[in-house]
This record gives structure tokens, sequence and C-alpha cells, in this order.
């Protein structure tokens, strides 16, 4: 009989579940784009219930994990940080992984992983600049939708230098860019690099070591990826799953206490 | 009702009482009193009896009473910049006669904070929600709002219902009270910061100020310049002292308080080295705590006393394979940095539900100073961690990290104290490359709550938790 088992990953600005059969197999995973402290979490469980047409009562295992883990005693058998699950969920997609890089909603951190553990890692301070939130604070300041900075900072020619180290001056500072005529798609190129030159000092502090993946809802912009590639001289492998990867960990780690 | 402590805990929590009490009985009796910096060389002040307090033990405390946002934010209205350090805004703002106070409204009624308090219980012991499901919190126990007032306006004001008030209003910091100073001693071997901010109360009393500049070593040895340097200035100290007392230097009073202050110290680093028993007899962020002591009353017998009563006490647990650590010891830490004493509920929490042992803290042993004679005493007071180079402070801290059997290190990015937080990411490279042992950092400060946030802590700690029991697979643990 098949072992099914629920990682769900509770973060700060969105609420991922994914459903994995025998440990290997996802069956069904779900998004909602709020986070700990909302309905998110709710919705988020139900949807991939929904999705895999099954009960809550039929995953032998449940783990949680994100900054909104521990508000699911009573629904999750176990709550793991985040890191580890990172780690377990890019060793699963990329067994060759010793970096993960996960820019999420308002961490971002980077995790050396030996042999599918997590054995060091680095996180942001207590700041926003080199996070997701950082991307959301800019796609408002410049009328555009956060999805679409990915496509429009592709096509920039020019380098425009966003170097505050703090997103409300970052913010000030390309409104005065704007003011100055600046185009659009340079700024967002610009903040792009902004991001990533703040994740580079925190990988470099932990050492990058090819495979490096980069997870976390961030990993899909391409300029944002493409800037770390540059920064760090390195290759970076992404997913489609890189939003998911934390409840993809999160439900490995639960079929391992399920078989334990 | 308070919790029962051990003999040793309480003749320690007695001596601390017993210098605030004194210093502020002194100041009654017309004589003149000081403030110091922690790690100024108190035997001199002792040797003259002149009574003194110590600021940063007093931030400390004002912190862990949850007084360090409003006094911060009492210096920062008076133009300190909040970079600067948390201790230093608590001292500042005190030195201009800010004390925390409960909030009033227009009518002189306290604004109760409906957050404060203990939880509500019903008869079975269940805790009571509203039907919002918040917390009901039980009236007897919240408290009002915090603010400041000024001692200063409140004497200036004439008798009456509004001076009585407002002075009932001021929170009573218990030994931490202490009366303004005549004279200041400072010693900057601990922290940079402090010879602006002691220049600062001198010239905002317009009293002395007795400074002793340590230099900077990067050696692993203190070289003779630097201690005929520093002997020039103990005798300045000296002459300065004799001053203030009216009294001349007295030798054997002098060599008297050295003796003590040894046996202080000895008696200290007992008591730090029980960290190394496994399990350990005692939670390590005790020492936090018995700090004080070793802070404002190393010079003195009882201090001693209170260190060799609870090192008697340590090793009767360990004789009988007992602990004073409210739970069972699964990993062992060392503890890098200053704790946030406004958050401490919050800081051990992780820490106790992840059975996370202190057995490592630098801070600690660091007052420990023990020496043959003068220029003994000068070559330990360089010592002190923000005073020496970084392979002396690497050196120190592995050390522990071996004696203490230390599994990983957590560090506190102390926004209060650049030079500390500064050199710790090359610590924590160092830690691993050398050690093998994970790190994990996480923002705070040692008394503005401000910078420091729970959730994120808990995640750091959740994390260096995960590395350690991957760490100890790796090793077949």
């Amino acid at each position: 009989m098949s072992i099914y088992t629920l990682g769900i990953d509770i973060g700060s600005t969105a609420s991922k579940c994914i459903i994995l059969k025998d440990g290997k197999d996802i069956v069904a995973k779900s998004l909602v784009d709020v986070g700990a402290g909302t309905t998110g979490p709710s919705r988020a469980i139900s949807d991939v219930l929904e999705n895999a047409h099954m009960k809550k009562e039929e995953m032998a295992y449940t783990l949680a994990t994100g900054y909104g883990r521990n508000s699911l005693e009573g629904i999750a058998d176990k709550q793991m940080s985040e890191l580890s699950c990172h780690a377990m969920g890019a060793y699963f997609l990329w067994p060759n992984v010793h970096t993960v890089i996960d820019i999420g909603g308002q961490d971002a951190k980077v995790i050396h992983i030996e042999n599918g553990t997590m054995t060091n890692f680095q996180m942001n301070d207590k700041c926003a600049a080199g996070t997701g939130r950082f991307l959301d604070v800019m796609a408002r300041v410049l009328e555009v939708k956060v999805s679409d900075l990915d496509k429009l900072g592709a096509q920039s020619k020019k380098r425009v230098p966003i170097s505050s180290t703090c997103t409300v001056f970052a913010e000030s500072e390309v409104i005065s860019q704007l003011s100055k005529g600046t185009n659009k798609i340079d700024i967002i190129a610009g903040i792009h690099r902004s991001v990533a030159s703040r994740v580079i000092g925190l990988a470099n502090r932990v050492g990058v070591v090819p495979d490096v993946v980069m997870t976390g809802g961030v990993a899909q912009n391409t300029g944002v990826v493409n800037a770390l590639q540059e920064g760090l001289g390195v290759e970076i492998k992404t997913s489609p799953l890189a939003q998911y990867n934390g409840a993809l960990g999160a439900a490995l780690y639960a079929y391992r206490k399920a078989t334990k | 009702m308070a919790k029962v402590v051990s003999p040793g805990v309480q003749a320690l929590r007695d001596v601390v009482e017993k210098v605030y009490r004194e210093l502020r009985e002194a100041k009654e009796a017309g004589e003149p009193v000081g403030w110091s910096s922690s790690k100024f060389p108190c035997e001199l002040a002792e040797s003259f009896g002149l009574h003194v307090g110590y600021p940063e033990n007093q931030a400390a405390g004002i912190a862990a009473n949850r007084d360090g946002e409003v006094m911060c934010q009492a210096a920062e209205d008076l133009g300190y910049d909040n970079d600067i350090c948390g201790y230093a805004r608590i001292s500042l703002a005190y030195a201009a006669g800010y004390r925390g106070a409960n909030k009033m409204d227009k009518d002189g009624n306290y604004v109760i904070n409906p957050n404060s308090g203990k939880q509500m219980k019903d008869a079975d012991g269940k805790k009571v929600f509203d039907e919002n499901g918040k917390p009901v919190m039980d009236p007897k126990t919240m408290k009002p709002y915090a603010t400041t007032d000024n001692i200063y306006e409140i004497a200036a004001l004439p008798d009456g219902e509004e001076k009585t008030r407002r002075q009932n209003a001021l929170h009573k910091y218990r030994q931490m009270t202490m009366p303004m100073p005549d004279f200041v001693l400072c010693c900057n071997n601990i922290c940079n910061c402090m010879t602006k901010w002691y220049e600062d109360i001198a010239r905002r009393h317009n009293i002395p100020l007795i400074m002793i500049d340590v230099p900077y070593n990067e050696f692993d040895h203190v070289n003779e310049a630097n201690v005929k340097y520093i002997r020039s200035q103990l005798d300045t100290a000296i002459r300065q002292m004799e001053e203030i007392s009216g009294k001349k230097f007295d030798e054997d009073k002098f060599e008297q308080c050295c003796q003590n202050a040894n046996r202080t110290a000895k008696a200290w680093l007992k008591v730090c080295d029980y960290l190394q028993y496994k399990p350990s007899p005692f939670n390590g962020f005790d020492l936090f705590n018995h700090m004080a002591d070793v802070v404002t009353a190393r010079g003195r017998v009882e201090a001693a006393e209170a260190f060799e009563l609870l090192a008697s006490e340590l090793e009767q647990h360990v004789k009988e394979g007992t602990t004073t650590a409210p739970f069972k010891e699964q990993h062992r830490i060392m503890f890098e940095g200053i704790p946030c004493w406004p958050k401490l509920p919050a800081l051990f929490k992780p820490l106790k539900a992840n059975g996370l042992n202190i057995t490592g803290v630098v801070y600690a042993p660091a007052f420990g100073f023990v020496y043959d004679n003068l220029d003994g005493l000068v070559k330990a007071y360089c010592k002190a961690p923000n005073s020496v180079s970084i392979e002396q402070g690497v050196a120190w801290r592995e050390g522990l990290i071996r004696d203490n059997k230390v599994d990983g290190v957590l560090v506190h990015f102390n926004r209060s104290c650049k030079p500390w937080s500064g050199y710790m990411p090359e610590m924590q490279r160092r830690f691993t490359k050398d050690l093998g042992i994970p790190t994990a950092g996480f923002d705070g400060d040692q008394a503005d709550p401000r910078n420091f946030n729970a959730a994120q802590y808990e995640t750091r700690v959740q994390g260096l938790v995960e590395a350690m029991e991957a760490n100890d697979a790796k090793k077949g643990n």
C-alpha cells in the first residue's frame, strides 16, 4: 500500500503544500498568495487535498515548515525549519547540490549541503533588502506587476546602479531615477543586481560550492538569477518547482518520519 | 511568588543589593559617589572606600525590567543617535534625569496596556479566550504602558497633587536606583564608545572623569611600553581619588582589595568551569545573571564567599549527577555576545524547547582577572574581548569550545556593539573551519528591544539544532 505524506510551507507572503506518494512522486501541489497569519494556510491545505482527491486522514505524516509552521500545531505532526526543508527539497531535485540560495518573501538564506543534509547556513539580517519584499516595494513604485519585472529587466541595455542598502532609501533612489527620466527597464535591471549583491555577500560567507541551486519565489525571476550567476561566477540551477521547494522538503522529511 | 533559589544564588543577589544600597546610603551621608565602567580596576576605588555604581549593569537591569525601549527613546529625543550602544543611551538618559514611569491620561489615571499581565485560567486550569479567540488577561496582573518622566522636572514642581502623582508613577528599579555621580571612572578596555559616553556624563554633571586608556593589543602578551603607559595613568587616577575622597592612598588597603578581587575572580572562574562537565550541573545562561556580582563587587570579600558557596553547590550537583538546568541537556552550545536583556523569555524559549544548554560564554570568564602584582593587574585589565586581536579572540573561544564540549555556536549580532559584532562573521568562519561545528547568527540588541525579532531568532535556533544533529549523525553519535 502506498504511503502519502503532506508537506506544508507557510511563508511570510505565500502558503505552499505538496502531497508526495512513497517519498518520490508528487501527487498534488497548491499555492495561495498569502502566508502566515492569514487564511492562506488553511486554503492551501484544502486546495492540495482537493487536487489530490484525498482526505487529511489519508496522510501518513504531515510536516510543517516556514515562518508560520508553529501555527499549525494540531494539523502537522512535526515542525522543522525551512532551512533543512529547502536543503532536502533541493537534494531531491538535484542530487549533486551543495549550495542552495533561497530568497523568500522576507528572508534570504544560503545553505551548504553535504549528502542532502544541511551542514552550515547564513541568513539575512533584520532587513528587507535582498528579499522578495524588496522586489514587491520596487514593483509598486515602478507601477508594474512583480511577475513582469523579469521580462522587463531583460530588455535593459544600460547599467543603472541602485546602491542603497536599505529598502526605504532604495525606494527614494528609484523615485529619484524616475524623476530624472531614467528608463524603467534599466532601473529594474539595477534592482535585480541590488537584490543579488546582498545575497552574494551571504553566499560568500557560507562558501559557494557547485552545484548551486536557487529556490523560493524569487527564483522565478531570471533577472535576479542572472545577476547572481554574474556576481558569483557559477551556473545557478532553478526549477519550476522552486517556490514549492520548502513544501517538497517537508513532505520528504514527513516520508522519512512515516517510514522510520 | 518568587522562585526559591539556592543559598549560593541568594548570597550573590544579596551582594549586589548591598552594593547599590551602600551606594545610596553613602550619597545620603554626603560622601562623594561615582559611576564606573565594568572593567575599570575596581581595586582603586574600593581601597579608598569610595562607593561606585555600574551603568552597564544598571542599563542591563533597566532593559530586563522592560524599560530599555522608553529609555533609549528618551536618549534619542535628547539627540543621541539610535545607532549608539543601548547601554550608553539608557545611561545617558538616566544621567539627564529620565526614568521609566507609568503612562497617565490627562486625569492622572494610569493607561493600562491590554496585552500585559498573565492569561486568565478557569477553574480547571485551562486558558480563557474571548469570543474573538484573543487571550483574556487577568486584570490584577495587567500593567500600565511605560513612558519616561524626568526627576529634575518633577523636583522643580511646587509641592502638590501633580508632583506626588508623577513621583508615584516613576518605576522603582530596586537595586538599580543609582544616585547621580560626583565623579566617573572610565576604562575603555571593554568598549570604545565608553570614552565619549563617560565624557558626556562628566560634562553634564561638571564632575571629574578619571580615565584609564587601554591601547588595542595585537599580540598575545602585553608589552612593557603599554604596562608603563597604563601604570602612569593609575598614578594619576590615585592622585585624583585622593582629592575626591580627601584620603591618602593606603597601600595595605589596596593590597587587601587586590587579594579580595583575586579570590573573587578565582571563585568565579571555578563556577564558569563547572560548565565543562557533561551534562553540565547548571545552565550557562545563569552566568549572565551572576555576572552582576563579578562586575559590581569583585573587590569585596562577600562576593568571593558567595561564588565559593555557589561553586560548592555545583560540586555537590556533579557528585549527585543532578543539575539546576530546567530541562534535559541535548546539545551544548556557546552563546556569543551579550544577551538581549529586554527579551530574555523569548531568547530562552527555543533554547529550552530544543534542550540547548549554554556551556560556553566567552563574556563571563573575561571578567576573571587573576594577577600577582601591580604589573600583573595592568596586564590582566588589558585582556578584554574588544581590546585584543582577532587571533587572541579566536584562541580564547576555541579553547572554551574544546574544554566545554560545545557542539555549535549561537552568535548574537548585537546592534549595540559594532566592534564585537563586526568580527563575528570571521570568527564563525574560523569555528567551522577549525573545529567543524555549525554556527548560526541572529540580529538583536543588548538593551533596545526594537532590534530583535523573535520569529527570525527561532528559525535560526532551529536551523542550528538541525545542523548540529546532522553533524552528530555524520560522526555516528
